[in-house]
């Protein structure tokens, strides 16, 4: 029992700190609030610390329905860094914005400690629990401001299609279950190996999780809720969405379908392999038409959801799950750095009521805050995929993921979608540079920090980026026999 | 330490230490600026002097090879590999001459963002020497990329008034070649194991089907770079938009990024595939070579014509390097290399008479010749050298493409029609048209625009521009040797794998 709970102390960490912390925040002044903030960092950085402390060897714990193994504590850093960054991006904002209200950080926490268990989840009632856990922080967390209508409108939709989401994969889990006779990953395999197993109810479970799962992540034709959930919701928190609940969206995709569902491949795959195809091509298609830079890069979202889909589409070659799973936590990395970098960037530039949100209001940042616009052109370089950048080597693990797996066609369709991106990315670069203006940009320290440290760490850790490729490829997904 | 001393690193790398002390001084610090730009571009090129001394022109492989592991990613490696040969040196020394010349056409004409320009123009000379310089593919893709951005931003900031729009067209065009060209890359590494072009090119195993997906996919973005008809409505678009400078080495060496392509990946790597599609690539290089210059003819703006001639010489380097024989490509060579001089030094021939009159339209001119003496010698040679005149550079390289085509028209040759020879000579005699048209209405005739009276004639710095440039036509008409002794043995050894390929043909 307590080599569980040794194994599992990043998200105890996390939970008892989210726990304490709202206590603790009853009791710090009201014009003293930073000190909530910065306790929500020195818990997030203790929660990287037992990360990285983590004796390394996969296994399971709580009878099974946790494991812990590369692929979880990979991901645990994803969630957390993305979590510290949140925290940086939210800080002033949220005091410019009048809605300094400090459950803020407490919340936060909280979905963290869900992303992680999703994470880690080795069993369909565990999945059910991490998404619910990490989803209602951020429902609540979607309608923060309070007096506007817009965030009102982002949190009730997206709460209304999150629970939409919540009943398919409980649903799919029921059918799962039905068919198997279990819920843990590990025994649905072993009940579809030995035959015991209905694969027509397997098969219609697995369905209804994906698309549950795919409402999480921003898969289209599950997409609709994105756009002004984004557009709607303060901008700090839909950084941290487009990041953690997606990356946690795809955790669980990953460790359900290519543990469980490996034998379904004929029949998951082409469905697997159209929704990467349509999200790559209408999140990149529509988002040639956005003014507004946080739909903008909602769309773009949506957009990279697809892309990181394709590895999933290598279901049932077993020879390719590392490499498949490696991509995917590489690419989220990448896209950790770049999203929060280019929101950083957004939210510099953002007014009160919405203000400095269109494209034109970043007219003329090239001439008169070059360093700014030179991070948000790396980050704009990034999301196309240009080298020297980590959305760069990112794509090319993945592409190579999907060649392996024999998938020229989807492979062509996602290079084709990333050129049709240049074209709305590079929007963004020729207002800052080509066209002049004066932008109103915000003073505020931390964000414009987190906008260079990004920013060069997309160059640096792509000039250098073997570790990284090494600890990603050793990230695997621990088959609980 | 020997890896960042050695000149290939060196020659590739030193331009970063310009935009380094770049990065420190301000705005404002114009002329140091200028000077620390032309400073660095002139020690690289003296760099490159020093690759080339280094170089041994009888041996016919790959030299100061320098290969370290890069990035290692789940069973890959992927190098910091460089290498040059008799078919690259040629278009590095291009790349390191034409950079100061155009840095130092733009003392006056760039007086807005001086920083950023020099910054963006020096981080494009080090992609396009990494281009020219890299032998793993992973590297070649990563140098290749990176050329787009800075010339993006070169056309898109500094560029006429539709400069967005060419700028945006300019990258996505080259952007769409490149992305399949990638998937190419990565499906050779997949199946080959490794991104080493010397070792992919050893195992030599790729079935004639799969070969010739391959070879269209490269082709995909060296076509477009070229620009071959009819993947070529991005160039005039983006060469009128663009800056004296930045046309100068778009044209000089950014399409020689696609034609070096097709040289060194294209044939090397598919053989086979080469072979078959060599009659298609040449009727393509001849309908570009007929349609450039068509086109050429009737333009008003002196810089659209000089960027439709592009498409026409260009069409000539092409059905060089497909006439698969060692003229052929030799000449293919060394017409880059022409293209390079002749354009570049027209690029910057229009530059000079746009900044004394900020219009380009010819029939705001005429009777200049009486007017700028000095300027209408200068333009006069520059404007044979393009057109072909025997002793001057461009006779040589369009006459030995030519020899080399008829050679390939013969039967058992790679074309196998003599039409093709027939229909580029006609080139030769359109090129001479739309050239001399052009000369005449700019420099001849009566002086009958009363602004043109006051125009001075050039100065001590633009002479200086265009005096190496003009050193250089006389020297490759007159005595061509040095430049394909330089280039041969290793020509021959490609030719030589690519017989062994046509042997192996059905």
């Amino acid at each position: 029992m307590w080599a569980d709970r040794l194994a599992t102390l990043p998200v105890i960490v996390i939970g008892i700190w989210a726990v304490l912390l709202t206590v603790v925040d009853l009791y710090i002044p009201s014009q003293r609030k930073g000190v909530t903030a910065a306790l929500a960092a020195v818990g997030l950085i203790i929660g990287l610390v037992t990360n990285a402390l983590g004796s390394g060897t996969a296994q399971t714990a709580y009878f099974g329905m946790a494991v812990v193994d590369g692929f979880s504590s990979f991901l645990n850093v994803i969630f957390l860094v993305s979590g510290l960054l949140g925290i940086a991006l939210a800080y002033g904002y949220l005091h410019r914005q009048n809605i300094a209200h400090s459950e803020y950080y407490p919340l936060l926490l909280f979905s963290i400690s869900g992303m992680m268990l999703m994470g880690m989840a080795a069993d369909l009632i565990m999945v059910f629990i991490a998404l619910e856990l990490l989803s209602i922080p951020l429902y609540v967390m979607a309608g923060f401001h309070r007096d506007r209508l817009d965030s009102e409108e982002a949190a009730l939709k997206y709460f209304l299609l999150g629970a939409f989401a919540g009943g398919f994969v409980v649903y799919g889990i029921a059918l799962a279950y039905g068919a198997s006779g279990s819920t843990r990953i590990a025994a649905i395999l072993s009940a579809v190996q030995s035959g015991n197993a209905s694969p027509v109810l397997l098969t219609i479970g697995a369905a209804l999780i994906l698309v549950g799962l795919g409402f999480k992540v921003a898969a289209v034709p599950f997409h609709m809720w994105t756009p002004d959930v984004y557009q709607g919701a303060p901008s700090s928190v839909t950084a941290f969405m487009a990041v953690g609940a997606k990356a946690a969206g795809f955790a669980a995709l990953l460790r359900v379908f290519l543990l469980a569902f490996p034998t379904l491949s004929d029949q998951l795959v082409p469905l697997l392999w159209a929704l990467a195809a349509l999200t790559m091509i209408v999140g990149n298609v529509v988002a040639i038409a956005q003014n507004n830079i946080k739909r903008l890069l909602a769309y773009s979202s949506i957009a990279h959801a697809g892309y990181i889909l394709m590895a999933a589409v290598n279901l049932g070659q077993t020879r390719l799950m590392t490499e498949s799973a490696a991509a995917v936590l590489f690419y989220l990395f990448a896209y950790l750095l770049t999203n929060f970098g280019a929101w950083a960037v957004v939210i510099t530039l953002e007014g009160q009521e919405g203000r400095g949100l269109d494209l034109s209001d970043y007219a003329g940042l090239g001439k008169s805050h070059p360093a700014l616009a030179a991070a948000m052109t790396v980050f704009m370089l990034s999301l196309i995929g240009v080298p020297p950048t980590m959305g760069f080597l990112g794509k090319f693990y993945l592409f190579r993921a999907v060649l392996e797996g024999g998938f020229v066609g989807l492979a062509l369709i996602g290079v084709l979608t990333s050129l049709v991106s240049a074209y709305y990315y590079l929007r963004v670069v020729i207002v800052m540079y080509m066209q002049e203006g004066e932008p109103l940009v915000n003073r505020d320290a931390l964000l414009r920090w987190s906008a260079g440290l990004t920013a060069v760490a997309i160059i640096a850790l792509s000039l250098f980026a073997t570790p990284l490729f090494q600890w990603a490829s050793q990230a695997t997904l621990y088959a609980v026999k | 330490m020997d890896s960042i001393f050695h000149p290939l690193t060196l020659v590739t790398f030193l331009p970063l230490v310009g935009v380094v002390i770049i990065l420190f001084l301000r705005e404002e610090q114009k002329e140091i600026i200028r000077w620390v730009a032309l400073g660095v571009s002139l020690v690289t090129f003296v760099v490159s002097l020093v690759v080339l001394a280094q170089f041994q022109p009888g041996n016919p492989d790959l030299q100061l090879v320098i290969r370290r592991v890069w990035i290692q990613v789940a069973g890959w490696d992927i190098a910091y590999h460089l290498g040059v040969d008799g078919l690259s040196i040629l278009l590095v020394l291009l790349t390191t001459f034409l950079t100061p010349i155009s840095i130092l056409s733009t003392w006056t004409a760039i007086e807005e963002r001086v920083k950023e320009f020099m910054i963006f123009f020096l981080l494009l000379e080090v992609g396009m020497v990494g281009v020219f310089l890299a032998l793993d593919l992973f590297l070649f893709y990563i140098f290749w990329e990176f050329t787009l951005v800075p010339m993006y931003f070169l056309i898109g900031i500094w560029g006429g008034p539709r400069r967005m729009y060419a700028a945006i067209k300019f990258f996505l065009y080259t952007m769409a070649g490149s992305i399949l060209m990638l998937l190419a890359i990565l499906w050779l590494g997949i199946q080959g194991g490794t991104f080493s072009l010397p070792e992919l090119v050893a195992q030599n195993n790729i079935p004639a089907n799969t070969q010739l997906w391959l070879f269209l996919a490269f082709a995909a973005a060296f076509a477009i770079k070229v620009p071959m008809w009819p993947l070529h409505s991005w160039l005039p678009d983006a060469h009128v938009e663009a800056p004296t400078a930045g046309s100068v080495i778009l044209a000089g060496v950014l399409l020689k990024m696609g034609t070096y392509g097709f040289l060194r990946f294209n044939l090397a790597l598919f053989p086979q595939a080469a072979v078959q599609l060599a009659p298609i690539i040449a009727v393509l290089a001849v309908i570009g070579i007929l349609y450039g210059a068509a086109v050429s003819f009737p333009q008003q703006d002196v810089k659209k014509l000089v960027a439709y001639s592009s498409v026409s010489h260009l069409g000539f380097v092409m059905l060089g390097l497909f006439a698969l024989n060692p003229q052929g490509i030799q000449g293919g060579i060394l017409q880059m290399i022409n293209h390079g001089i002749s354009t570049g030094a027209l690029f910057l021939v229009v530059g000079m008479i746009y900044e004394r009159r900020h219009t380009r339209d010819m029939d705001a001119f005429g009777g200049l010749w009486k007017i700028m003496p000095i300027y209408g010698a200068l333009t006069l040679i520059v404007a044979l050298s393009s057109m072909g005149l025997p002793g001057l550079n461009g006779f040589v390289g369009e006459f030995t493409i030519l020899l080399g085509a008829w050679e390939a028209g013969q039967s058992g040759g790679s074309l196998g029609s003599y039409f093709y020879a027939g229909f580029a000579a006609i080139g030769v005699i359109l090129a001479a048209i739309y050239m001399l048209t052009m000369f005449q209405k700019l420099f001849l005739g009566p002086v009958d625009k009363e602004e043109n009276r006051t125009l001075k004639d050039l100065n001590w710095r633009e002479i200086v521009t265009l005096v190496p440039l003009i050193v250089l036509i006389f020297w490759i008409g007159l005595y061509p040797k040095p430049f394909f002794s330089l280039m041969a043995p290793a020509v021959d050894k490609l030719v030589g794998n690519l017989a062994l390929s046509i042997a192996a043909l059905p």
